[in-house]
């Protein structure tokens, strides 16, 4: 039972940044746009959070930095892409490439009076744990004994939910994903919404960023994201788009890492490289599973015009 | 209020040819300009870094004078493998295919390599042990293994429509993973006393090398292009890759078959990228150990976009990003700036060609319209 406790609280801990890049790509693809950036952009809002947070002493002012960076380096792929009509693939992993020398570029220089950020202590967030709740069996902890960023999800979450599935924006949104030309014909702002979708999904990215520099692994080290924006993008197909199971599969990643944490410190037989490639074939065989059955994938939500440039004067 | 002018894109219906050379060596200095405000705001000298770049990635006059090539060997050490995967990649991009694999594909052609360079001499020790006979078949493996690592997605989408980009994301975290496994686990140099990686190669499996750290690879990777270059340009199956690209359902009525292109396109595509695994593993580092997986993959996507997916051009660009990582190491040493300089460089290079691209697909048009509309009411 303690095992059980340990292993939820240390995934829904390891789990949120995910959950953050995820929901907001989510939002993104939703409007058609494909963003293979998610790695670079929290990668820059990792950074950028951390030397905030070192420069004005509160952890805060780094979570809105780091957004606000995210946001910036969305808004550059949604220019090349929505404006300038690149492609999407290339754009994304342009991103990528970038944000990630950019932003050990970055933390050799944004420490105080210009000195690394490698190896500085900074503000921080700590758990904060809710009284009477977090002492309830097998969930407290994993809920109720969080940092703020976490709290925050409870929020984020419901509310990206149904402002998608359940209100009109919301519909807009899916419209322009569906059918840009059907949208643009009901009225829609098609590159208003693609442009806003895109931003807001590089906000979250910078925000995942900011909980792994100032929560989860305290710090600025280079490739502090280890490859968790491109598991944030696998998460958007795991969750066939629905922000709801976003939340489930981060937590089935943030477990594997945590069960391996469990299985190593009793010192076990499976090798640790192993066990961390299941998430990636899972990823696979859900993709699959869902491609195979093209109707169970339309009801659940795969956007018709994603990745797809739109072009107003090439209707047809 | 409306502004006194409106800014448009028109497109180009006939592009002229210069645009096609012009608008990507624009797009390049542009990034480069770029750069040079980064480096001016970090509070370095731009125009000092520049050319602490060049010193870095090709030498100095006074070095070459003393037969000094250190620098610029440097330089082609790393532009093999960018060769390779570059190539590999405009395979499968100029069907529209998006092998975002050739990390994972180079690392698996690095394992197989590494598979017959340490075991095979002791399994079948009937084969002679030269390197006349251990190189082709080292490089045999890693187009195989390559290859075979590239089937996997282009089976699922083949027969599944599965999503290419995503599967071969995900792959390349299990190829990586899955080579940590093998040298640090079982294929672990039982001598190496602690230190992660296989044992080394026997020396007939090493890749000769021609001057500096440069190998025989060079030539198997502009080998390479010029048979990716006859491919497209001359053969029925590049036409109809080409074709597939640019017009699916024109290929389809053409009476492609679209599942054996995507076969074909992939075999081909991850052969490259393993063939750089080989280059790697049998011309550099001679065992299997951290530093396969450092990236080449990637800039390989650089690489073929801002080449235009031609072979020719990607030889050239392969050695101009080249330059830029040599000579971004070489600013760390001299100037404390940061290595990754060079990497953010490239991306940058990529995200202007990118941007830059639409000129040469449309043309600005600003046209006055305030005037217009108050000369009709």
């Amino acid at each position: 039972m303690e095992l059980v406790t340990s292993v939820l609280a240390i995934a829904v801990f390891a789990g949120a940044s995910l959950v953050y890049a995820a929901v907001g790509e989510i939002v993104t693809e939703r409007a058609g746009v494909l963003n293979l950036g998610v790695e670079g952009m929290m990668i820059m809002g990792a950074v950028t959070a951390f030397a905030a947070a070192v420069a004005s002493g509160n952890a805060m002012v780094g979570v809105v930095v780091g957004g606000v960076v995210g946001g910036i380096m969305a808004l550059v792929h949604a220019f090349a892409t929505i404006t300038l009509r690149a492609d999407q693939v290339v754009s994304g992993l342009a991103l990528t490439l970038a944000g990630g020398g950019l932003a050990s570029f970055l933390g050799q220089r944004l420490g105080p009076g210009g000195a690394p950020l490698v190896g500085m202590v900074g503000p921080r967030f700590h758990g904060v744990p809710i009284p009477w709740l977090s002492d309830l069996p097998v969930v407290g902890p994993a809920l109720f004994d969080q940092d703020v960023l976490v709290y925050l999800l409870f929020l984020v979450v419901p509310a990206v939910w149904f402002f998608v599935a359940r209100t009109r924006p919301g519909l807009a949104l899916r419209a322009v994903g569906e059918s840009p030309q059907t949208a643009d014909a009901m009225g829609i702002g098609v590159y208003r919404v693609r442009y806003l979708a895109t931003v807001f999904g590089g906000v979250l990215a910078g925000i995942a960023g900011a909980h792994l520099s100032l929560a989860y692994t305290p710090g600025w080290t280079e490739h502090l994201t280890g490859g968790r924006g491109w598991i944030a993008i696998a998460l958007v197909i795991f969750a066939t788009w629905d922000p709801r199971r976003a939340v489930l599969g981060a937590l089935l990643f943030g477990g594997v890492n945590a069960i391996q944490f469990r299985l190593q410190a009793e010192g076990t037989t499976i090798p640790a490289s192993l066990l961390n490639m299941m998430p990636y074939l899972l990823t696979i065989v859900v993709l699959v599973v869902i491609t195979r059955f093209e109707a169970l994938r339309h009801r659940l939500g795969a956007p018709a015009a994603l990745g797809l440039a739109y072009d107003r004067e090439e209707r047809t | 209020m409306t502004a006194p002018f409106r800014i448009g894109l028109e497109k180009r219906l006939d592009p002229p040819p210069y645009v096609r050379w012009l608008v990507p060596i624009l797009s390049i200095l542009v990034a480069l300009g770029f750069g040079a405000v980064v480096i001016g705001l970090a509070g370095a000298d731009p125009i000092e870094a520049y050319l602490q770049i060049l010193a870095g990635a090709f030498g100095s006059p006074a070095a070459w004078l003393d037969g000094e090539f250190y620098a610029v060997s440097e330089t082609i050490v790393r532009t093999i493998p960018l060769i390779l995967t570059g190539l590999a990649v405009a395979v499968a991009f100029r069907m529209r295919f998006w092998n975002i694999g050739a990390e994972g594909q180079l690392v698996v052609g690095g394992v197989f390599v590494a598979w017959v360079a340490l075991f095979l001499p002791e399994l079948l020790p009937g084969i002679p042990q030269t390197p006349w006979v251990y190189l082709p078949l080292m490089a045999v493996a890693a187009i195989l293994g390559g290859a075979l690592w590239a089937l996997v997605p282009a089976v699922l989408k083949a027969a599944l429509e599965v999503d290419e980009i995503i599967t071969t994301i995900m792959l390349n975290f299990v190829a990586i993973l899955t080579y940590q496994y093998l040298f640090t686990g079982p294929w672990k140099d039982p001598e190496g006393q602690g230190f992660p990686g296989s044992a080394p190669f026997p020396e007939f499996a090493w890749l000769p090398r021609i001057g500096g750290r440069v190998t025989l690879g060079l030539f198997l990777a502009l080998a390479a292009a010029v048979v990716v270059w006859l491919v497209f340009d001359h053969t029925k199956l590049g036409y109809e890759i080409a074709l597939t690209g640019e017009n699916p359902e024109a290929a389809r009525y053409a009476g492609v078959r679209r599942a054996g292109i995507i076969l074909a396109v992939m075999l081909l595509s991850g052969g490259l990228a393993g063939l750089a695994g080989f280059t790697e593993t049998a011309g550099i580092s001679h065992r299997l150990q951290q530093g396969l997986a450092i990236g080449n993959g990637f800039t390989g996507i650089i690489v073929a976009w801002v080449a235009k997916l031609r072979p020719g051009w990607i030889v050239l660009v392969a050695f101009l990003l080249s330059a830029l990582f040599v000579g971004g190491d070489q600013l760390q040493i001299s100037m404390g700036l940061p290595a990754s300089i060079g990497a953010f460089f490239q991306g940058m290079i990529l995200l202007f060609v990118l941007g830059g691209d639409v000129f040469s697909r449309y043309r600005l048009r600003i046209a006055r319209r305030a005037h217009v509309i108050s000369a009709e009411g």
